[in-house]
């Protein structure tokens, strides 16, 4: 089970010849709880190429959402180093995360708020944003008056907002049921395929993985490291039950599994 | 900005499944008329109080004390009725109010910058998170022997104890609140560019507000109580109010008029809670979602 580990070593293809928009080289981390230290993040390097789809694909305890709290620097980096060349980075937690005392509309304004962007351009963009994501009837309405999908939409918007170039996405589908779920796969592949955003998207559901990246880069638990990568060449809009999606989703699983049979011995 | 040059693309059937889903999700919900509504409030509160009067009316009955000490509420409020028609009163209550306002308005000063300084630095709540605290559990009344040692028996000793009574509870209360804001939250502000003052103003204040009007509600109490302590205690000559109104009373007597003083003194202190905390406390709740629907 060693040839994974030579895997991760070696630094990652990169399709273009352009410099990617995030570089990740060797990063560590590690979490001191009490008497013990948990290892979170084992030399990772992963590159991630602008206006690229990567799914990062992992069980428990990869430290996907380690990661993404990095890069977004939430957290210090340890060890190695992130480099995001001076692009704007926002990040979609699980959890919508609303301001619940704000209308969706303030909500959305929030980023540019802090940035100091004027009243009626704050409006105007928000509203934009907010048909975008079709929840533009809504834009008086409180975050309790809505379900768990159009909050995550208002989220998706808020980010949005931030005029952000690369947007990092930390499992946002998976307190939702499946059918909103699906739209919302499409939805966020519409939005993306029209625009020159960076995707990172965490999430340890495998068909979603496919369904959505162009390259699904699977990590290890426990510490997370980078042990296979799966480019998607499938043709795009593509359904999450379609062959090819569900053959291939079933091959990664597959892989994933073995993954995490490592860790039942 | 990309996204904002992105043609909303003739995708109608997806439009329509987002449409439709929403429409499912969040049905526009009808309000109930405000008349039934005030009723619905209302008339527990008079059936509460149509309770207490006639269990009063019985005691009276009974014969358990003699009339002059305690009088029948019929007594008690015409004795109140013809309090209400006097200049004295209103004074009274202008000069108690006034007073309970100025202590509130520095308690709310002193107790906020107190919350918002012991929850943002480490040293300043070990220095006096725990002192606050029990400052909010001394009695205010124990406090009187001293304030009128340093301010003799003036307005300024009642003032002193009404904000110490008050503030504790206020900061207190904000302290609470910012210390219950979901860590979600705070990472998402700080996600989004907040930092420093402007997190404070737009995140952190924000959300900690059902905690901090809880103990605005409490500062409320406790200073309407210290007041009353106060103008027991510390009576001006010339100066009347509610408190020094129920102390004359007391040396006079008249069991009327001090029951009539005391029914003043518990209606305003409702009044204003109801009036003020609870309707703010009300809309807070439903603004947040916090409001059960089938309650």
């Amino acid at each position: 089970m060693e040839p994974s580990i030579a895997q991760a070593a070696a630094p990652p293809e990169i399709p273009s010849a352009a410099p990617p928009a995030i570089r990740i080289r060797n990063v560590s981390q590690t979490y001191h709880g009490g008497h013990s230290a948990i290892q979170a993040l084992d030399r990772v390097s992963l590159d991630v190429a602008p206006g690229e789809f990567v799914c990062l694909l992992g069980a428990s305890g990869c430290g996907k959402s380690t990661l993404l709290n990095l890069i977004v620097g939430l957290y210090q980096v340890s060890a190695g180093s992130i480099d995001v060349g001076g692009r704007r980075v926002a990040l979609l937690f699980q959890e919508p995360a609303l301001f619940p005392w704000l209308t969706v509309q303030r909500n959305v304004e929030m980023g540019m708020r802090f940035r100091g962007v004027p009243a009626a351009q704050r409006r105007s963009v928000a509203q934009e944003l907010l048909r975008l994501v079709h929840l533009e009837g809504f834009a008086d309405r409180r975050p309790h008056e809505l379900s768990g999908g159009m909050r995550q939409r208002v989220a998706i918007a808020r980010a949005l907002a931030q005029q952000a170039d690369v947007l990092l996405m930390d499992e946002p589908f998976g307190a939702l049921d499946a059918m909103t779920r699906d739209v919302l796969h499409d939805e966020l592949e519409a939005l993306w395929s029209r625009s020159a955003l960076t995707v990172v998207f965490v999430t340890h559901n495998v068909g979603e993985a496919v369904r959505l990246g162009d390259r699904v880069v699977l990590l290890s638990s426990r510490p997370g490291r980078v042990v296979a990568e799966f480019p998607i060449a499938l043709e795009r809009p593509r359904r999450i039950d379609s062959p090819p999606v569900a053959g291939l989703a079933a091959e990664i699983t597959d892989r994933l599994r073995e993954e995490v049979r490592r860790h039942g011995r | 900005m990309a996204v904002e040059h992105l043609p909303v693309a003739a995708r109608e059937s997806l439009d329509q499944e987002i449409e439709g889903l929403d429409a499912l999700d969040a049905p526009r919900v009808e309000r109930e008329r405000a008349a039934r509504r005030a009723w619905r409030a209302v008339w527990p509160k008079l059936a509460a109080v149509f309770g207490v009067l006639a269990v009063w009316q019985i005691a009276v009955w009974t014969g358990w004390r003699p009339r002059y000490v305690l009088p029948d509420p019929a007594r008690v409020f015409s004795e109140l009725a013809m309090q209400i028609g006097t200049v004295v009163f209103w004074s009274a209550v202008a000069t108690t109010m006034r007073r309970a306002a100025t202590g509130f308005a520095l308690a709310v000063a002193i107790g906020t910058a107190l919350g918002v300084a012991v929850s943002r630095s480490r040293i300043v709540r070990r220095a006096f998170g725990a002192f606050i605290t029990g400052l909010q559990s001394m009695p205010s009344i124990a406090w009187f022997p001293f304030a009128i040692l340093v301010f003799k028996l003036s307005e300024s000793a009642i003032l002193f104890v009404v904000v110490l009574g008050a503030s504790p509870s206020i900061a207190n209360g904000l302290i609470n609140g910012i210390d219950q804001i979901p860590p979600l939250l705070l990472r998402a502000g700080r996600v989004l560019g907040a930092r420093g003052l402007a997190s404070l103003r737009h995140i952190v204040l924000p959300a900690a507000l059902p905690g901090y009007v809880a103990g605005l509600k409490q500062g409320w109490a406790f200073s309407w109580r210290s007041l009353m302590a106060g103008e027991l205690l510390v009576i001006i000559e010339g100066r009347p109010a509610l408190g020094s109104q129920l102390q004359f009373a007391r040396e006079l007597s008249d069991a009327p008029g001090l029951i009539a003083m005391m029914l003043v003194v518990l209606l305003i202190g409702v009044l204003i809670d109801s009036l003020i905390f609870a309707q703010i406390e009300r809309r807070l709740r439903e603004r947040r979602g916090l409001v059960d629907a089938a309650a």
